[in-house]
């Protein structure tokens, strides 16, 4: 971008990042997350040409309309191979993705595995509020037994998915979990998450104030709850302490549960790519495919 | 096969040699005597020799094969399908002669395998009979004990004896085909194809020479459908494809995957068809289009994707390489019944682009159309093929490569300004600045599934679901203006038009090209832009009393199939009518003429 690149540019104010007025319920704990996403780019020094805002549907999802950015708002449960598709065609973009628990672990549940293990590099927040939002209160596949919902107007009967564990066994290289009532703790987890070299995985509890008040209270002290980090010794390179320690759901540990360092789906790409480029070096690509024809004469 | 001259006086001895024109073989056996490779050589070395070719198979589904053939039609003149009747049916097993003499043209020649085949007494009276060991010939020549390894390559040496092909030419294809593995494969091969060619054919009473076919300004390659579409998406700059295997589709994700790394490009095997055209509108998105596709159960699954695409307008490369459904149908047998789908089958009103090539060259061409369509007018494009275009082989010219590969790399200049959803053309065409562009307002585009106003962003106004829903069709609209009008084969008016798409371009050709000889009156029409149409279709219309709309699908509830319906409700008019078959297989010429011969006596 050498039209830009001449003048030294200072980091996006707060007013030059926001965009639509956020259409979430007074409450909503989305609003944290998108507040620090902002304070994560302004940190960063990162400009509106330089990263991309993906995300399914859902309340939580309705995120990139309200940032000033690219951003694309794509269908239920797929953002994650939408966001696989430009992290790779354009390796010099930032990605970063948002969602809510059905998004990622119901309908998009298959897609969060692959992608985990095909280590992608992009970050990924799942803003989980044990509820589905958008459509009204129904049951989620976070909800803990017994919640009370539309769909289980009895109580949740059905085991719920453990992010971290689910994250952890398919292969993720970065996982961590947070809430939105420690903004101080949910910003370092989007930095640490975005220096990750990899499918960087961030599971933020994210309250429901209108559907699913007080979900949370437990890991909040303002609510007589306790916001509890990891303990010092825990190893995140050691992948069985890690499943261990992630058993409990709420109110759970916070921190860095997880993470390793393997090689990206870029990084094998390219590693593959590299093999073949050295024999078509100097070639254009007309020349390339002419190879392929010379061989069908 | 027609002979054009008679028998030249030859030595007693020695077969007499005759000239003919073009000539039908059929290969029956099992698909693991690999006879789609002698089949493969044939149509290699009638590229090679100038001539033109055309090839049909049938493929079990199963991978521990079964029944399969291989047809070949050489000519040294024009090809426009692949053969009603085989002059020489060459039969490895009983089954194989029990099922395809019917298929051979009275007086022609079967060949078989003395060990495999029991003659019929009463085929006896009407074929020329021509037995041969040709499994124990082959352990012979090449040793060893590998049971039926070989037999094909032997009974290519046989059929090269027998129509006097380029034996040398030959030799250098198979050097060619084992080309890097080890040197014995290729001598065992050698050795096999030395001992068919040196069999003496002495039941044979003549040998056929091919006429010199008309010499030609361009070299031919050879290759099937699904690789000129493959090597088309590289050549239109495509750079990124993501897929799901699936027959017939997955030798194009097959070949993306080999290829693209030498032009610094990916093609992802995902987890499913959702992700897989997720993925590459994704990279669409960035900036340069993308290529997914599938069969009809995969099409089926990337339909809400696509519907997304087309709300974002985002350009976007679908392939559907048809074949018998629904669900898993027949997987390894054409059908042309998707038509509906890939154009009615997204939620909302969602039009897209449709576009059927008709011959394997087309293919390669196709590409290239359908990804400058869907830059041009933000939209995604569906190219519809089948399985019979997918696996037949023919020769066309050498493309000139040079001039047809494009650089189609993301434009990321900096802009003033910029509303994705703008609404002031009045052909409602407009073009995404992609992630990565520098936009000096500060205004930045959101792509949304929700309808939005012209910034991208949500509206629920009842005037913007209005203006943009207009948008998304009015710049189809447009497009249609500008396709060429189809070209009628034969003459522009007369009793009879057939219309068809796709593969079965060349059954409909021929079939007019005979019925003309014979005196009637009829004429074809190939659709290739399904939707939108091209304009002028109507005038073309009237110049027949009827319009046959041939097609490889079911003529349903009301007796017409999908181009024909949509055809129908387009232009109104009862005249258009169906002819269809569902039995996964290609339209053989003569079925062609007595359906028509029997709708025009129905219609009468
Ligand atoms: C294919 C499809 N199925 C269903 C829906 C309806 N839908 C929209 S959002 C949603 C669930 C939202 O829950 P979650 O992902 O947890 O996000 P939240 O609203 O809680 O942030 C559902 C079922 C849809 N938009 N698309
Ligand atoms: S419904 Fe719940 S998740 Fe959705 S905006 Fe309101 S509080 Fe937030
Ligand atoms: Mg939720």
């Amino acid at each position: 971008m050498s039209a830009t690149a001449e003048i030294e540019r200072s980091p996006l104010t707060k007013k030059e990042l926001a965009a639509d007025k956020p259409t979430w319920c007074p409450g909503c704990g989305d609003f944290s997350v998108l507040a620090l996403y902002f304070k994560l780019l302004q940190n960063r020094g990162l400009h509106h040409e330089k990263f991309a805002t993906v995300a399914g549907i859902g309340c939580s999802s309705r995120f990139p309309y309200f940032v000033q950015a690219h951003g694309a708002h794509y269908i239920h449960g797929r953002a994650l191979p939408f966001a696989t598709g430009i992290a790779l065609s354009r390796q010099d973009l930032d990605v970063f993705v948002f969602g809510g628990d059905g998004d990622a672990f119901s309908i998009g549940g298959n897609h969060f595995n692959h992608c985990a293990r095909k280590n992608v590099n992009l970050t990924y927040c799942v803003m989980d509020n044990n509820v589905y939002g958008l459509t009204k209160k129904q049951t989620s596949p976070t909800s803990p037994i017994g919640f009370k919902s539309k769909t289980d107007m009895w109580g949740a009967v059905d085991k719920p998915i453990n992010p971290m564990q689910q994250a952890i066994s398919a292969g993720a290289t970065f996982v961590a979990r947070t809430t939105h009532t420690n903004p101080k703790h949910l910003l370092s987890m989007m930095e640490a998450a975005m220096d990750h070299k990899g499918f960087a995985f961030i599971e933020c509890l994210s309250e429901c104030t209108e559907f699913y008040d007080g979900a949370f209270d437990s890991s909040n002290p303002r609510k007589g709850g306790e916001f509890r980090e990891l303990p010092e010794d825990h190893d995140p390179t050691d992948e069985n302490a890690a499943y261990a320690i992630s058993e409990e759901l709420v109110p759970g540990y916070f921190g860095v549960y997880y993470q390793i360092s393997r090689p990206s789906k870029q990084d094998v790409e390219a590693e593959v790519n590299a093999k073949f480029l050295k024999k078509t070096k100097g070639l254009k690509d007309w020349e390339i495919l002419q190879q392929n024809f010379d061989k069908m004469k | 096969m027609s002979d054009s001259s008679t028998a030249d006086e030859a030595v007693s001895e020695d077969p007499k040699v005759s000239k003919i024109h073009e000539a039908v073989i059929r290969i029956a056996g099992n698909s693991q005597d690999g006879i789609q490779s002698i089949g493969g050589f044939l149509a290699r070395l009638a590229g090679r020799s100038e001539q033109e070719v055309m090839t049909f198979m049938t493929i079990p589904s199963t991978i521990s094969g079964g029944p399969s053939i291989f047809q070949v039609r050489l000519s040294s003149g024009e090809v426009l399908s692949s053969g009603d009747e085989a002059d020489v049916l060459m039969a490895f097993y009983q089954h194989s002669y029990d099922n395809h003499t019917d298929f051979v043209k009275e007086g022609g020649i079967i060949l078989y395998d003395t060990a495999h085949v029991e003659p019929n007494p009463e085929m006896e009276k009407r074929f020329r009979h021509i037995g041969c060991p040709i499994a124990e010939l082959t352990v012979e020549a090449i040793g060893g004990t590998a049971k039926d390894k070989g037999k094909n390559i032997f009974a290519l040496g046989l059929i090269a004896r027998m129509f006097d092909l380029d034996g040398k030419r030959l030799e250098g294809l198979i050097a060619e085909r084992f080309l890097g593995k080890p040197e014995n494969v290729t001598e065992t091969a050698l050795s096999a194809f030395h001992a068919g060619n040196a069999y003496p054919l002495t039941t044979l009473a003549e040998i056929y020479e091919f006429e010199e076919p008309k010499a030609r300004d361009t070299e031919q390659v050879v290759c099937t459908g699904n690789e000129a579409l493959g090597y088309g998406i590289l050549a239109s700059g495509v750079r990124f494809g993501a897929g799901y295997p699936i027959t017939p589709w997955s030798d194009i994700m097959e070949l993306l995957r080999r290829e693209l790394p030498k032009y610094d490009g990916i093609f992802v095997q995902c987890e499913d068809e959702i992700a897989a055209v997720s993925m590459a509108i994704g990279a669409s998105w960035g900036g340069r289009v993308a290529i997914t596709g599938s069969s009809g159960p995969g099409i089926a699954l990337k339909g809400e994707a696509i519907g997304w695409a087309v709300m974002a307008e985002i350009p976007l490369l679908v392939i559907d390489v048809q074949r018998g459904g629904p669900s898993t149908g027949m997987p390894t047998n054409v059908e042309q019944s998707d038509l509906n789908i890939a154009c009615f089958g997204g939620h909302g009103d969602s039009p897209r682009v449709v576009i059927a090539p008709s011959s394997v060259e087309d293919c390669f061409y196709t590409a290239i159309e359908a990804v400058n369509i869907a830059r041009k007018y933000s939209t995604p494009v569906i190219i519809l093929t089948d399985q019979a275009i997918a696996t037949r082989i023919e020769a066309f010219g050498m493309p000139n490569l040079k001039e047809t590969c494009q650089d189609i790399s993301p434009d990321l200049t900096p802009r003033e300004d910029h509303k994705p959803y703008d609404l002031s053309d009045p052909d409602g065409i407009t073009q995404h600045a992609a992630p990565g562009t520098f936009i000096k307002s500060g205004k930045y585009p959101v792509v949304t599934g929700l309808e939005h106003n012209e910034m991208g962003h949500p509206s629920g106004s009842p005037k913007m679901h209005l203006d943009m829903t207009a948008k998304r069709h009015n710049k189809l609209k447009a497009l249609g203006r500008e396709l060429p009008k189809p070209e009628v084969f034969g003459p522009e008016e007369g009793n009879v038009l057939l219309v068809g798409w796709g593969s079965t371009q060349g059954s409909l050709r021929e079939a007019t090209e005979r019925a003309r000889k014979a005196g009637d009156s009829i004429s074809a029409l190939t659709i290739r832009h399904i939707n939108p149409l091209p304009e002028g279709l109507e005038d073309i219309f009237s110049g027949f009393n009827h319009v046959f709309v041939v097609e490889n699908n079911d003529g349903g509830l009301y007796g017409y199939g999908q181009l024909c319906g949509l055809l129908r409700a387009r232009y109104c008019d009862t005249k258009i009518q169906g002819i269809n078959k569902t039995d996964g297989l290609t339209w053989r010429v003569k079925d062609v003429l007595s359906r028509v011969q029997a709708k025009l006596e129905d219609n009468n």
